[in-house]
């Protein structure tokens, strides 16, 4: 192990450089995803008939299948068909897909967790369904919704490193790029990333607690 | 109060916009898969050269993990090899300078379908031509001509494909075609492929194949970053590299054969080939 | 359309994949029920040492990448003398990061029994030990099975991060016939049908669980 050799100040910024792209796609799939999980989320709670359970169908698919395969999937499969996108987006679009139903399957039971019978209050003094789900039940279902979503948020900060498969130049790969010169950096820089994925995941699950402490 | 609820409105339509946008594209993509597989790629490829003069700017995937093809220094941020010189070669050809370039990185893997998708405008990063990617990809001439053969530790017995054995393990990266050689020769081994050469050699320096097995070209380059390792001298296959463009650009093939016989004739290629490889070009 | 004779052709590369991946799948799942029931109850012990240790566990590995302690097994081990095949390094990474996970789902469990069943225990005589092997614990599992059942689901998809250190799973395999035919997009198609396979029963079972499990309540 060589501590000194793998913690260069080039090294370093490397690695931080590879870390800010993980931030980003990190950051764009989190947008992305928990904007349609919301709409999904919402679509399903509200049983309409047919798009309730068709969008059901696709959420079960996709829940139950590896990340990894779906990666594989939006980059060398998509273009197969004419949809063509670089690294960068093919990586962001995996996650979304792939969180979106993670975190609409979050949504849907958040807000099946609101009593019936604030709904039938809200209903009988004089709101209209539509009001009632985005001034009732979103806003509480939200609420308790925090551990859960900042806890999948948290996974998809983790699953971004998945990108290395395609090259994509985020943390791992920048760290795999390092461990190529020398098997002695390999312990080093992976501590290294370590803790750099354990500082920014171990402050959002702290907020999450903090989140939940103010609102119980 | 008002500002709240027109942000919220334009958000939710927002949101059902970019739904419906997914899936359409669901739907565009599905229908395609029926006939787009042969499709009209001609129309697809033509006009690359076009293409580079109005960016005024050529884009070409090349490796960032192979010592003396294609490397990508962390230190200054460069890459720097013999594929790079070619690229470089090419922009000056068109473009008239050689540093209006924009590299990208690829692997065995990801290189055809990035071409395919329009990312790039050529793939300059150690590829064999075969028949099979000649189905997929148009290639200039030989710019390189290689063979394959193994990287092995200092002080192992191995020395070429004779002394593969059976319960031998050989590593080597997805996609390429070393890979579907050493498993024709030397059907015995067990073959462990990865995602790129450079996990590939992980794999061997932390003891998880007895050798690792490509194009010598690439190998002496790990042997130069490593000096623990050796390439072996036999050669057991004919690797002719070339530079693989769009389905049905001729234009741009043409503008590439006719760089690649001028280089050879005015001493160019001979300088760059030297500058990597140490040696001159074979005749 | 699908081709399926790109199916057929290399059936014996998937369902060799196929076997490679319900393999690891289940043993990291035993491997990491028992280290994570390990750290549950050290989490919880008042030892404070062994408490420190299982937070400490459970708090970073939960907090890092799967892909990371993967690796670690297989190309950072040997940097330190220790060389596993592909297969056993990828299935003890996958036991390591899935035993974090299932540490903080059983510690759950067993926080879920009322406390005054440990204190009855222990004021009738059984140890610490005993009160756990004896009370807590039988009655924690069954709180924890459908969890656990999530977790497993987790696992299957999980092992997928084997074909990326050439560990012969499915992934890896579907991964190697995309490469080699160009036929990609039907290739992957295939390897989720796989997938599903396994993990579309599993979940439905869970979900049977947790709802036998909110009507007896």
């Amino acid at each position: 192990m060589d501590f000194i050799g793998a913690y260069t100040p080039s090294h370093l910024t490397f690695l931080l450089e590879g870390f800010w792209v993980t931030l980003q796609v990190a950051f764009l799939s989190i947008v992305f995803s928990f904007s349609i999980a919301i709409v999904v989320g919402v679509l399903r709670y509200a049983k309409i008939p047919g798009v309730s359970q068709v969008l059901g169908t696709i959420v079960e698919l996709i829940r139950n299948l590896p990340l990894l395969l779906i990666i594989f999937f939006t980059y060398f499969a998509l273009p197969e068909v004419g949809i063509k996108m670089d690294k960068f987006w093919a990586a962001v679009l995996a996650l979304v897909i792939f969180e979106a139903a993670m975190l609409s399957e979050i949504v849907r039971s958040g807000l099946n967790s609101v009593e019936k019978g604030q709904i039938e209050a809200a209903r009988s003094s004089g709101l209209s369904y539509v009001q009632t789900l985005w001034h009732v039940v979103l806003p509480q279902a939200l609420r308790r919704m925090v551990p859960p979503i900042v806890s999948q948020f948290i996974s998809l900060l983790k699953d971004t490193s998945l990108a290395v498969v395609i090259a994509l130049p985020e943390l791992m790969n920048h760290a795999q790029i390092i461990n190529g010169r020398n098997v002695n950096y390999v312990i080093p820089t992976f501590l290294m990333v370590a803790v750099m994925y354990f500082v920014v995941n171990y402050a959002l699950s702290v907020v999450s607690k903090r989140l939940e402490n103010k609102h119980a | 109060m008002k500002a709240n609820k027109l942000w919220k409105k334009v958000a939710g339509m927002g949101l059902v916009l970019m739904l419906s946008a997914t899936a359409l594209a669901g739907c565009g993509g599905g229908s395609k898969t029926e006939g787009g597989a042969q499709g009209t790629p001609a129309a697809a490829g033509a006009g690359t050269l076009a293409k580079i003069k109005e960016r005024d700017k050529l884009v070409v995937g090349v490796k960032y993990d192979l010592n003396l093809f294609g490397l990508k220094d962390p230190a200054t941020g460069n890459v720097e090899g013999f594929d790079i010189d070619i690229v470089k070669a090419i922009a000056k050809k068109v473009l008239g300078d050689e540093n209006k370039i924009e590299l990208k990185e690829v692997t065995s893997k990801t290189r055809i379908p990035m071409l395919k998708n329009g990312e790039i405008d050529a793939i300059i990063a150690t590829m064999t031509i075969t028949e099979d990617r000649k189905k997929e990809v148009d290639f200039s001439d030989v710019y390189f001509l290689a063979g394959q053969s193994f990287l092995v530790k200092k002080d192992s017995s191995i020395n070429g494909l004779k002394d593969m054995q059976k319960g031998m393990k050989i590593v080597t990266a997805k996609g390429s075609t070393s890979a579907k050689n050493i498993r024709a020769s030397a059907p015995d081994v067990e073959v462990l492929e990865f995602e790129n050469y450079a996990e590939a050699f992980t794999a061997l320096k932390a003891g998880q194949g007895d050798a690792l097995t490509t194009d010598n070209a690439l190998l002496y380059g790990m042997a130069k970053q490593d000096p623990n390792y050796r390439v072996t001298e036999e050669t057991f296959t004919e690797e002719p590299y070339g530079i693989a463009i769009s389905k049905g650009d001729a234009e741009f093939v043409k503008t590439v054969n006719d760089l690649l016989k001028e280089m050879k004739e005015n001493g160019e290629y001979d300088k760059i080939y030297e500058k990597w490889i140490g040696t001159k070009p074979k005749k | 359309m699908i081709d399926f004779s790109i199916l057929f052709d290399h059936m014996d590369m998937y369902l060799e994949g196929f076997w490679n991946t319900l393999q690891a799948s289940l043993l990291a799942l035993v491997g990491s029920f028992a280290l994570g029931t390990l750290f549950a109850i050290f989490r919880i012990s008042p030892i404070r040492p062994l408490k420190w240790i299982a937070t400490v566990y459970v708090e970073f590995v939960r907090n890092i990448p799967l892909i990371l302690v993967v690796f670690l097994f297989f190309v950072g081990l040997p940097a330190i003398g220790i060389v596993l095949e592909p297969f056993i390094a990828g299935t003890l990474g996958l036991t390591v990061y899935t035993a974090a996970f299932i540490a903080e789902t059983i510690r759950a469990g067993i926080l879920a029994i009322p406390k005054g069943q440990t204190e009855a225990a222990r004021s009738s005589g059984l140890t610490y030990g005993q009160t756990m092997r004896y009370i807590i614990l039988p009655q924690a599992i069954k709180v924890v099975i459908p969890p656990m059942g999530n977790q497993f689901i987790n696992l299957v998809k999980n092992s997928s991060v084997l074909g990326v250190i050439a560990g012969l799973d499915l992934m890896y395999f579907g991964d190697l016939i995309a490469a080699d035919t160009f036929v990609t997009f039907d290739v992957y198609i295939f390897v989720a049908v796989f997938y599903l396979i396994l993990t579309l029963p599993l979940s439905a079972f869970v979900s049977y669980l947790e709802r036998r499990l909110a009507g007896s309540r």
